[in-house]
């Protein structure tokens, strides 16, 4: 699996999170997950359990604290794979 | 003067019917929801049959987004939301815009208890050391509020958003709260309601406590009995009802139809005295109940023209009877018609009082009583007190102006609600 799938995958876990107004096409590396794509923070957690799911990686709760833009949750995904 | 106040919106979702015109027409041909479910002869329960309404994972996509729609599993608050949503909608409202809060408009969608089985979900992984892997939807699903925060949230409502739970008075008490809190002037419209989870983990205990019927299991459709000699307990039920109750004044603002006036009524407790118990009616309390709610409503019992009992099928059927026999001061044949729903859908618990309010209040809107199935054979105890005539086995062309509705439950509380024909 590519970097690029990866982040392809993880694109496909957040695009169920989104709210209404906000396409999935505005989702990028750079996109903060609550104060720019608009997700609901109590779904954080949620999105930690499909990328661990989905991955088959464990997250620990500091983890979560620096993930905050989607190219975060990339970086992390890769540092957990290795 | 004190506002009036009526009926503009009903919802339901019901083990016969989960749409208004779909229940209507169960309660006015008789159409039994009552099934035999496998999975409780597999868990061993002596009463294998349960009412439980019928919904196709696809109507969900109506009323859930996608994502609420991962990992629910809370079956009352998916009945709940299906009713609670259609009595809005039915009521000529819609949810508000993106920035708009509606104060003037609250819920009070009542329950005994949320989300059993996503609850059983969480109960297992926290016990395998796994509470993280709960996520965010197991508070929102199984709080008791979780159906008044629900509905609130999806119709972008501002006034009082509560859940009330008096057991199986529940859905009646929760119109009467809502009734209270237009006619003081506290809120324009109140989205009323109350919704019971299924399955098992609700129905256990009632089973445990063997009032529900054994020998029915082979023929489900005759296992719910209210006030038939052969009574053997009640048939567990579940689902949802909902009613919008507003001001007379809000409704003609926006020319909305009205289905019925709520004239008032009563609730009260018999403290578990004279009689009374957790699980058993003081019937004093009952009678001071039924007294006080005709006062409250500015009528005589004589205007009383059909009630809808709580009759659930079990050897108090005839205790009821008699108590609103004593609360009237009528019996015979001049007692008025009396029929209980419980006999098609069972006994929906919390959700009980709100199914059956509207489907009196639909007794009203249709110009007809609906008729009572599974007692061709009248408990004679009942007709030592009324005559058989006043227990229609099939529905009558027949006109209320005036119902009763009353809902018992344990922890010896009662409700009572007069419901009318709306008349300016």
């Amino acid at each position: 699996m590519t970097q690029n799938d990866r982040y392809q995958k993880l694109r496909a876990i957040i695009e169920p999170y989104l709210p209404d107004d906000v396409s999935a096409d505005s989702i990028t590396l750079e996109s903060h997950l609550i104060n720019e794509l608009n997700i609901n923070s109590a779904n954080l957690v949620d999105i930690v359990l499909d990328v661990e799911d989905e991955f088959d990686i464990t997250l620990e709760n500091e983890d979560m604290d620096d993930m905050q833009t989607v190219g975060d949750a990339l970086n992390m995904i890769e540092s957990k794979i290795k | 003067m004190r506002e009036r106040v009526v009926i503009t919106g009903m919802g339901v979702c019901a083990p016969n019917g989960i749409t208004l015109e779909t229940f209507s027409q169960a309660l006015q041909t008789g159409k039994s929801g009552i099934e035999y479910h496998p999975q409780l002869r597999e868990l061993k329960f002596g009463c294998q049959i349960a009412g439980r309404p019928v919904i196709e994972a696809s109507y969900l996509n109506k009323y859930f987004t996608s994502l609420e729609q991962r990992g629910l599993n809370s079956s009352g608050l998916v009945y709940g939301v299906i009713a609670g949503m259609d009595a809005w909608q039915d009521a000529g409202m819609k949810p508000t815009e993106a920035d708009n809060t509606d104060w003037d408009s609250g819920v009070i969608f009542g329950t005994g208890i949320l989300g059993v089985d996503k609850f059983r979900e969480a109960i297992h992984l926290v016990d395998e050391g796994k509470t993280r892997r709960l996520g965010s939807t197991s508070v929102i699903q199984t709080m008791a509020s979780g159906i008044s925060a629900f509905l609130g949230g999806k119709l972008g409502l501002g006034n009082q958003v509560t859940t009330n739970s008096s057991a199986c008075t529940t859905g009646t008490e929760g119109v009467l709260m809502a009734y209270d809190r237009i006619v003081s002037g506290k809120a324009k419209r109140m989205l009323a309601g109350s919704c019971s989870d299924s399955g098992p983990y609700v129905w256990g205990g009632f089973d445990a406590m063997r009032i529900l019927p054994r020998n029915f299991n082979d023929d489900p459709t005759k296992g719910s009995r209210p006030m038939s000699a052969t009574a053997a307990g009640f048939v567990p039920g579940s689902g949802a009802g909902a009613l919008v109750l507003e001001s007379l004044d809000s409704a003609l603002k926006r020319n909305a139809r009205i289905y019925a006036e709520v004239l008032g009524g009563a609730v009260n407790c018999g403290g578990q005295r004279s009689g009374g118990t957790m699980t058993a009616p003081n019937d004093i309390a009952v009678q001071r109940c039924i007294s006080e709610a005709i006062n409250q409503s500015g009528i005589n019992a004589d205007e009383i023209d059909c009630i809808n009992g709580h009759l659930t099928a079990t050897t108090k059927d005839a205790v009821e009877i008699d108590n609103w026999c004593q609360a009237l001061g009528r019996s015979g044949d001049t007692f008025p018609y009396i029929n209980s729903f419980k006999s098609t859908i069972g006994h929906c618990l919390a959700a009980a009082g709100s199914i059956e309010c509207v489907g009196s209040v639909l007794q009203l809107a249709r110009k007809e009583v609906f008729g009572n199935v599974n007692c061709e054979d009248i408990h004679p105890d009942i007709l030592k007190r009324i005559h058989p005539s006043r227990i229609p086995a099939n529905s009558l062309k027949i006109a209320p102006e005036v119902i009763a509705k009353a809902s018992f439950g344990f922890g010896d509380v009662n409700a009572c609600v007069i419901f009318k024909q709306f008349k300016s």
